[in-house]
Parts: C-alpha cells; sequence; structure tokens
C-alpha cells in the first residue's frame, strides 16, 4: 500500500508541476469584433492591417475582426449572437441602434470602464457624433466611422454644359436648376445622363434626412419614444424629392441602388450624387474626371444628418475581454489612428486632435475635399434614433419607397408611415 | 416473431426518425401555434398571454396583406409557368433534336447553381442602364428601366428568376415519364394518322398525369419556401413589393426580434400550406383510383 | 425510321435552341464578366483580355477555403444521418406491422410540406436550448430525418421479393442482418439516386444557415457568398461574379461531368 501512496504521490506532484509550466504567465485576450462595410474600396484589408498594428503595440491583445455584412447584416447578426449566447465582445454598429442595445440589455455605459481619471477622453469627441451616443446621461459608444452626407458633382459635365465647374448648387432652387442642364437625352429621348441622384435603397430614410433638416425639421425626439413623420415641413421634403423625377425629370425613377450609384457617377450616367463621405477615398481613386465635394445644398437652412458607426462594448465580455476591447477602441480613435482612417475612405477623423496632427493637415492642404463632411458639422443634426429602431425606420423607409415609386401620394405615405411608427413605440410611451 | 417484438424491434428502427421529426417539425409546429398566443418577451418583460390579439394586429397589418398578396401572386405565376415550361424543355430533349446532350445541359444547369448565386447573377442582369438586360433592350432603342427599383417590375422580375431556376428542374421528372411511354402508342398513332398535337394532346398528357401532379406539388412547396432571392435581390422592397410571406416571417423574427408576431405568421403559412397538402392529397387519391 | 421516329422540323429545332441560349445566358454572362477585367464588366468586346484576377481578389477578400470546408463536412453530415436514419425508419415501414402505423406514416408525411425552413424561430430557439447555435452540427440536425427519404426508400424496399428475405431469415440472419444483407445491396440505386439529390439540395441551402451560423468557422459558401457581396459596399461585379462562380462550381463541375448521373438520379428520385 505504502508504494502506491508514494506513486499516487508522485504522479500528482508531476500533474502540478507540469500545469504550473504550460501555464502561461501572462495570457493573451482574444476579443472578437463585428464590423460592416458601407462603402466602395478595400475596408477589410485596412481594419486587417489595423489590427496587426494594433497587435503589434499589444502583444498581450488578440483582436479577431469578423466582417458581417452591411450594418442591418451586422446588427442582425449581433443580436442574433447575443441571443444564441455566443455574441462578440465588441463590435462597430450603426450609432443609431444605440436605444435597441439598451433595450436588449447588451452594452456597457462607457463611465463603467474608463477610470475617472481618464473620463475626459469622452469628451474629446465631436460634439455632433456624440449626439447619437449618448443617453439618459451615459455614454454608450465611442464614435468611429462617422460621416455626413456630401454632394459630389462631375466637373467635366459642368463645364459641358456651361456651368462654372468649382461652383455647386447652394440651393435647392439651384441644385434643380443645374440638374436640368446637366440631363442629357439621346435622340429618342432617352436619359443617357441623369442630372442628380439621391439613392433610395436599403435605408432611404437617412438621405431622406438631409432633406428634412435642411427644411428646419426634426424627424424623432431625444428619448427616442416619439416621431414627426406626417409633419407638413416632412412632407415638403418628400414631395421636392418625387418632384425631383416625375415634375422636373433630372433624377432616375424608382428606387436608386445606394450600392451602384458611385459607380454611375464614375460611368458618367449621373452629374451630380449625394452620398456618405466616407466613399471620398473611393470616389478619389476611381472616378476617370475632376470632381468637386462641397455641403449639401439649403433651403430654410443647410444640414445633413451624421451617419455611420459606433463602437459598442458588450455585457457578456470578460472584465479582461471589455478592457482588451476598450485599449483598441482607445487606439483606434486616437489623434494619428483616426486620422489614417479617415485619410484611407473618407470617413470624418472622430476628434479634433486628429484633424491637428501633420498627416491630416497635409492631406487637407492638398485635397481640400476631406473637410468638407467636417465642416458640415456645424449644421449637423443627430440621425434618426429610436427605441426598437429597426422597425420603426422601415416605416419610414416603406413609405419612401412607396412616395418615390409613386404608389402613394407624399402626404398619404407619410401618413401611414407615421401611424405604424406610433404603433410600434407605443409600449415605450 | 410475436407482436411485442415486432412492435419493440419497429419502435427503435424508427427511434432516430421520430425523435429528429419531433424536434425540428412537430413540436416547433406546436409550439408555433401556442406562441401566438403571447407576446414577445422583451429584454425584462415577460411574454403575456394575450389569445387571439397577435392575430388582429395580423388582419391590420397593411405589409401582411402585401406579403401575402405577392406570394399568391408569385405562386400563380412561377407554377404554371415552370412547369409549363418543363415539360416543353422535356418534351424537346425527348425529341431527337440536334445537340440535345448541350440543350439538356442548359435547361438544367440553373437547378444546381444555388439561388444565392443565381440572385447575384440576375442583379446584375438588371441594373438598370449598364445591366446586360437594359443593354440587349437599348439595342432596340428601349429606355433603361428600374426592373427591381419599381414597384410594377419587381415582383416580375423575382418571378423570371425563380422560374429560370426551378423549370430545369421539373424538366427531369417530365424526361423520366417520358421515356416510359411505350414506343408502340406512337407507332400506333402514327399509322393511325393521328397528328403529332392530337397524339400529344390524347395520350401523353394523360400519361404525364402523376408526374405533373408530383411536380406542382415541388412547385407549390418551392413557392413558399425558396425566400433566397429575395434576401439578396431586393430585401423584400421596393415598400414591400416583393415581400413574401416567409421572407416577412424572416424579417420579422430575426431583424426585429417579434418572436410573437413571427409565430402568428408561421401559423398561417403552415395553414395555408395545410390546405393545400390537403387538396392536393384528395386531387392525388381521385387520380390514383382514375388510373 | 418509323413514321413516329421522324425528327422535328426546323421551327421546333429553332425554338428549343432559342430557348437553350435564353437559359444559359445569364451563366455565361456571369462567365464573361469574371473572366475579364472590370472594365469589361459592361462592355463586350470580343478581344477583351481574360484574367484570373477577378477569382483572386475574390478568394483574397474572403475566407473561401474554410466556406468551402464548412459546406462539404455539413453536406456529408446530412447525408450520413439522413441514410442511417431513413434507412431504418423506411425499413421499418416497409416490413413491419404495428399499431398506429398508417397515423405515423402521415405524421412522417407531414414534412413533406412543412420543412424546417418553414420553422425557422422555434427552429433557432430549440438549437439555442441546446447550446448548439454557430455549430456546423445545428446546420445538418434538423434535416437529417427525411420525410422525402423515408418515404422513398419505404417505396424501393417494398419492391423487394419477400423470398430473398425468408431466405436470409432460414440463414440465421437477425433483422438488422436482413436489412444490410438483402435490402441495401437492391436498393443501392436508389440511394445513389437520393444521395445526389441531397447534396445538391443541401449544397445550396441558404435560409437556415444564414440564421443559424454566426461566424466564419461555421458558415457555409451559400451564406459566405451572401456577406461577401453584400450591395451596401459598392458592386464590384466582376469580382462578385467570380465569387459566385467560385461557389457554385464544385457542383457545378461535378454535375458536368457526372451529367447522365445526375439526372438519371433525379429521374429515378421522381418516378416513384
Amino acid at each position: 500500500m505504502k508504494f502506491f501512496t508514494q506513486v499516487r504521490c508522485a504522479a500528482a506532484a508531476l500533474a502540478a508541476s507540469l500545469t504550473l509550466a504550460v501555464t502561461p504567465v501572462s495570457a493573451q485576450t482574444t476579443v472578437n469584433m463585428y464590423y460592416p462595410v458601407a462603402v466602395g474600396g478595400p475596408i477589410t484589408k485596412i481594419i486587417d492591417k489595423m489590427v496587426a498594428d494594433f497587435s503589434a503595440a499589444h502583444p498581450d491583445i488578440k483582436v479577431n475582426p469578423i466582417y458581417s455584412g452591411s450594418y442591418q447584416d451586422t446588427i442582425t447578426k449581433v443580436i442574433t449572437a447575443l441571443k444564441g449566447g455566443n455574441a462578440p465582445e465588441f463590435a462597430v454598429i450603426l450609432s443609431t441602434d444605440m436605444f435597441t442595445l439598451i433595450d436588449e440589455d447588451a452594452i456597457v455605459p462607457f463611465e463603467e470602464l474608463v477610470p475617472d481619471a481618464d473620463k475626459a477622453w469622452l469628451d474629446s469627441f465631436y460634439e455632433g457624433f456624440m449626439l447619437n451616443s449618448r443617453t439618459g446621461g451615459k455614454t454608450w459608444g465611442i464614435p468611429f466611422q462617422r460621416s455626413t452626407i456630401v454632394q459630389y458633382w462631375n466637373k467635366d459635365a459642368f463645364r459641358e454644359v456651361g456651368l462654372d465647374p468649382e461652383v455647386p448648387p447652394t440651393t435647392w432652387d439651384e441644385m434643380v436648376a443645374f440638374a436640368e442642364r446637366l440631363t442629357k437625352r439621346d435622340a429618342s429621348g432617352n436619359v443617357v445622363r441623369w442630372g442628380i441622384q439621391i439613392p433610395s435603397s436599403g435605408f432611404p430614410y437617412w438621405l431622406f434626412q438631409a432633406l428634412t433638416t435642411q427644411n428646419d425639421v426634426i424627424l424623432a425626439n431625444e428619448a427616442g419614444t416619439k416621431v414627426t413623420y406626417d409633419d407638413p415641413r416632412v412632407v415638403e421634403a418628400l414631395r421636392f424629392w418625387v418632384d425631383l423625377s416625375r415634375k422636373h425629370k433630372v433624377h432616375p425613377e424608382g428606387i436608386v441602388e445606394w450600392g451602384t450609384t458611385p459607380k454611375d457617377f464614375f460611368e458618367g450616367k449621373v452629374a451630380m450624387m449625394w452620398t456618405t463621405t466616407g466613399n471620398l477615398t473611393n470616389v478619389r481613386t476611381n472616378a476617370p474626371f475632376p470632381f468637386g465635394v462641397a455641403k449639401l445644398p439649403s433651403k430654410v437652412r443647410g444640414g445633413s444628418p451624421t451617419g455611420g458607426g459606433n463602437f459598442y462594448i458588450f455585457k457578456n465580455a470578460s472584465p479582461e475581454q471589455r478592457r482588451a476591447a476598450l485599449a483598441f477602441i482607445k487606439w483606434a480613435t486616437a489623434p494619428e489612428q483616426a486620422a489614417a482612417w479617415s485619410i484611407a475612405t473618407g470617413y470624418v477623423a472622430v476628434t479634433p486632435a486628429a484633424w491637428e496632427t501633420d498627416a491630416m493637415k497635409k492631406y487637407v492642404a492638398e485635397f481640400p475635399a476631406a473637410a468638407v463632411a467636417r465642416d458640415q458639422l456645424d449644421v449637423a443634426v443627430a440621425e434618426l434614433s429610436t427605441h426598437d429602431n429597426q422597425r420603426v425606420t422601415k416605416a419610414l423607409n416603406d413609405g419612401l419607397q412607396a412616395a418615390l415609386t409613386g404608389a402613394k401620394d407624399p402626404a398619404a405615405a407619410m401618413k401611414d408611415a407615421q401611424a405604424e411608427a406610433d404603433r410600434v413605440l407605443r409600449p415605450f410611451q | 416473431m410475436s407482436r411485442l417484438r415486432t412492435s419493440i424491434h419497429a419502435s427503435l428502427l424508427l427511434l432516430p426518425a421520430v425523435v429528429l421529426l419531433a424536434a425540428f417539425t412537430h413540436v416547433p409546429a406546436v409550439r408555433t401555434f401556442i406562441g401566438a398566443l403571447y407576446t414577445t418577451p422583451r429584454g425584462k418583460r415577460p411574454a403575456v398571454f394575450v389569445g387571439l390579439d397577435n392575430y388582429r394586429q395580423l388582419l391590420d397589418d397593411p405589409v401582411f396583406w402585401q406579403a401575402m398578396a405577392n406570394n399568391v401572386w408569385y405562386a400563380a405565376l412561377t407554377i404554371p409557368l415552370s412547369v409549363v415550361l418543363a415539360l416543353v424543355m422535356a418534351l424537346a430533349v425527348d425529341a431527337r433534336l440536334p445537340g440535345r446532350a448541350a440543350l439538356r445541359m442548359a435547361y438544367f444547369t440553373p437547378t444546381v447553381l444555388p439561388m444565392i448565386a443565381v440572385a447575384n447573377i440576375w442583379l446584375f442582369f438588371y441594373t438598370p442602364g449598364y445591366g446586360l438586360l437594359d443593354q440587349v433592350l437599348g439595342l432596340f432603342g428601349l429606355p433603361e428601366t428600374n426592373w427591381l427599383g419599381s414597384r410594377d417590375s419587381a415582383l416580375y422580375a423575382v418571378i423570371a428568376v425563380a422560374v429560370w431556376k426551378e423549370a430545369g428542374f421539373f424538366m427531369i421528372f417530365y424526361l423520366a415519364a417520358l421515356q416510359t411511354i411505350p414506343h408502340d402508342l406512337r407507332e400506333a398513332a402514327a399509322i393511325e394518322g393521328a397528328s403529332r398535337f392530337t397524339f400529344f394532346r390524347r395520350v401523353t398528357l394523360p400519361l404525364l398525369m402523376p408526374t405533373t401532379l408530383f411536380v406542382l406539388v415541388n412547385a407549390v412547396i418551392g413557392a413558399f419556401r425558396l425566400v433566397d432571392h429575395i434576401v439578396v435581390m431586393t430585401r423584400g422592397g421596393p415598400d414591400n413589393a416583393t415581400a413574401l410571406l416567409l421572407y416577412y416571417i424572416y424579417e420579422i423574427g430575426f431583424r426585429f426580434w417579434d418572436s410573437a408576431y413571427a409565430a402568428t405568421l408561421t401559423t398561417v403559412l403552415l395553414a395555408i400550406l395545410a390546405v393545400l397538402a390537403a387538396v392536393q392529397f384528395l386531387f392525388l387519391e381521385r387520380r390514383i383510383h382514375y388510373r | 425510321m418509323s413514321i413516329a421516329d421522324r425528327p422535328p422540323g426546323p421551327i421546333e429545332t429553332i425554338g428549343a435552341w432559342l430557348l437553350g441560349l435564353l437559359w444559359i445566358l445569364p451563366l455565361a454572362y456571369a462567365v464573361w464578366t469574371a473572366f475579364h477585367p472590370s472594365a469589361y464588366a459592361t462592355r463586350f468586346d470580343l478581344l477583351a483580355p481574360l484574367t484570373l484576377e477577378n477569382f483572386v481578389a475574390a478568394w483574397q477578400a474572403a475566407p473561401f477555403g474554410r466556406y468551402l470546408f464548412n459546406t462539404t463536412v455539413i453536406v456529408t453530415m446530412v447525408l450520413a444521418g439522413q441514410l442511417l436514419v431513413c434507412t431504418l425508419a423506411a425499413y421499418a415501414f416497409a416490413r413491419y406491422r404495428f399499431p398506429g402505423q398508417s397515423l405515423l406514416f402521415a405524421l412522417v408525411l407531414m414534412q413533406l410540406m412543412v420543412m424546417p425552413d418553414i420553422l425557422i424561430v422555434e427552429n433557432y430557439r430549440t438549437m439555442f436550448a441546446l447550446g448548439l447555435v454557430d455549430t456546423l452540427g445545428a446546420v445538418a440536425l434538423p434535416y437529417m430525418a427525411s420525410a422525402f427519404g423515408i418515404f422513398l426508400l419505404r417505396q424501393t424496399f417494398m419492391t423487394v421479393p419477400k423470398e430473398l428475405e425468408e431466405a436470409a431469415i432460414v440463414e440465421g440472419c437477425s433483422s438488422l442482418g436482413v436489412l444490410w444483407r438483402v435490402y441495401v445491396p437492391l436498393a443501392r440505386p436508389v440511394f445513389v439516386a437520393y444521395g445526389l439529390v441531397s447534396v445538391s439540395y443541401h449544397w445550396n441551402n441558404f435560409l437556415w444557415p444564414l440564421i443559424v451560423t454566426n461566424s466564419v468557422e461555421t458558415r457555409p459558401l451559400t451564406v459566405g457568398l451572401a456577406v461577401f457581396s453584400s450591395t451596401d459596399q459598392g458592386i464590384d461585379w466582376s469580382i462578385i461574379s467570380a465569387a459566385t462562380l467560385m461557389t457554385a462550381a464544385p457542383l457545378l463541375v461535378a454535375f458536368l461531368i457526372f451529367q447522365r448521373a445526375f439526372v438519371q438520379s433525379f429521374m429515378r428520385a421522381g418516378i416513384r
């Protein structure tokens, strides 16, 4: 018996020492990050490089970037993953999905993660981007790929029809007038080039919000519990959009696809387009003609909604994982990195400090278009965001598409959208 | 073998199938019926029994009625079109046409492609202006059309994709049946001076009836089950013009996370399928007796 | 040649060929776009240079290799499961008499109409409860008991002559032995046919895998392709066509090589 007890003791000791030898002294924390891509360009490659650079600087943290489709795909996947019990630790999600994520009890406010000494960091971002990132006195998202809508125009086309190629339209009326001159038709009357194109597929509400802001009306309240789709000024904005194709005939009929609008621009099928500043580098790389970028035209006032994605950290992450995610987020939004990201894509660098870096100053000096979207922040408003956001915006999207395809009159379309939104928001009021 | 032993043997043989079917077909179906009677639990709010309230909401939901109308119209067009085309193709391949092997390949190839791949290809096809369809039509001087972006054409565009994919699949079944038609019948009819068309109408078509029924069953199931192309091409738009019932269920269940309403919609879909199954089963019974 | 074998007239031939051409056109277009640089995607210059760079770009842009592996594993799991489960069940229905048989068979046939795709919401809940969300098994499991398979195999087994079974029993086979020695070999053509139909179907399955998978490690090709060609990111049709062809290629190539077997299989599966 004594022999076996000795053997057992020896075995136990051996096992213990082996375990000790195998356990790494400092464990590497792995965090998964879902991110969407909504603009053209080699974005996944840029993200991969960012992660590689971060890993070089932080060998104890491994970030797994997982491309998850569009913004809508990403929020779907994230919530699916949350409900399935294998959620990522952090993700880039539309800033407007904040209320939805809070309702699902999924995210952690940054005040809980950031030590008191660092709280100033939370205030270092542009106020315009924080509008969709804070509620109830807490910060729920950190701006990352943020934008405003800008207008791009084809300078060669302007020259061709006798317009000054350096002067974009600054009011709605001017835009219509320019577009009428720019719209080109062939011998049989078919349009070969449209004057203006405002995309309406997928998420037309965002582009529409530019029109409503310019008409001086806000679509939702700050608490995200009420919407004003049926306000007369909103209907007026919609009627303007519909008239562009139906009355003035300077805009393609029906639904205009977001994804192919830049390509339409490159191919000369449209002379002016409204799209995110996030497509700036894509346009710069691929447009075979000189182009201009400017703030959107105004009616009562100028303006654009902000857009794009924030970083969110999820509750299911362990404390080490939360720290790791926070480290990446701080690194990615630090001035040098934010500047690099902005230059590579066209998104607005999220802190004033980023614009003061040498790289950014040099870039803006040689390519002033990069600063347009940032300058527009002065007149930017919060993007439409409510509880049960996907559903409430779908009500608006459906109404917009109904009006743009001629199925409903703008007033009727907005009335129906309001009714549906009210129904969805009732439990939150 | 004693009856008891027989029963035990049979039970063991059937056990895996029964467990799996119960787990993924029957129990979920029952739970769907029950789930439709409650509200959706959200975060900290539990589900509440509300009886037929969800169904009342369903009746008031214009998007539901749109989806129903779309699905009925979609079925009404894809089913006959794909079945008739399948028959035409089968006849073409069965006849001694030159190059029939290539023809057969051309007709059947869409079937082995994933619907997602098909949807991507057709999405490109339909792009206004420089998509292939508009380019070809442009040769005839027709203006560019926004096929997927206007309510009038979107559903038809999607129907075309489905017919393109499914016709070849059904063709195979018709081909098999055509090859079982005895050669002597054709000879006899030819000798008696019957035209090929008469032969087709009086002999071929009735003999193909069982195949037609089988193909119809598959076509009906497909019209309600296959929504992959909607996910990629139109996402239900514009303004729900291409929303099919199962796609709406997917949207409600997995984009809005309203599980109670999704259960309600699923119950309606199950009811439709049950009715269609009953109708076809009764029809089949009569036909079998007839034969 | 008798009158009945007279080849069809020129109108029919041309008509059939036009239809064939129309039918192959979309795929041909995708092939054109995939093998030529982006600039030629919408211009049909016959002298345009051929290139493989779209395929390279597509392969690098998303982990298609992993997706291919996942799809292969899923399809294999489904087929293996189906062969096992459906053979046993079909045998029970074909050769055993037990109370409640007709009712049970009717319940099984229900699945022909009510496929797991229809019940996505509830089936997702089940997977979550089992802790299987985002696993390859979760994609395969709901399809392993296939009413179509049970029906097909039952019909086949019912045509096996009883004498063969009795002979095997006399030689001392247990009932499973009879199944393995007598029924399975005789039904081999049907197994092959069913296998090809099942593989085709599950290789191309999309909605259920879309919902139940989240990560690269479990996504099949179809879901990978959908994520990759998400239209918000500005579409490069050449690369998407290349990716699309890559996704469809394995099955397409297999089909082109084994055309006869494919067609025969589908025919056989249908006749019963």
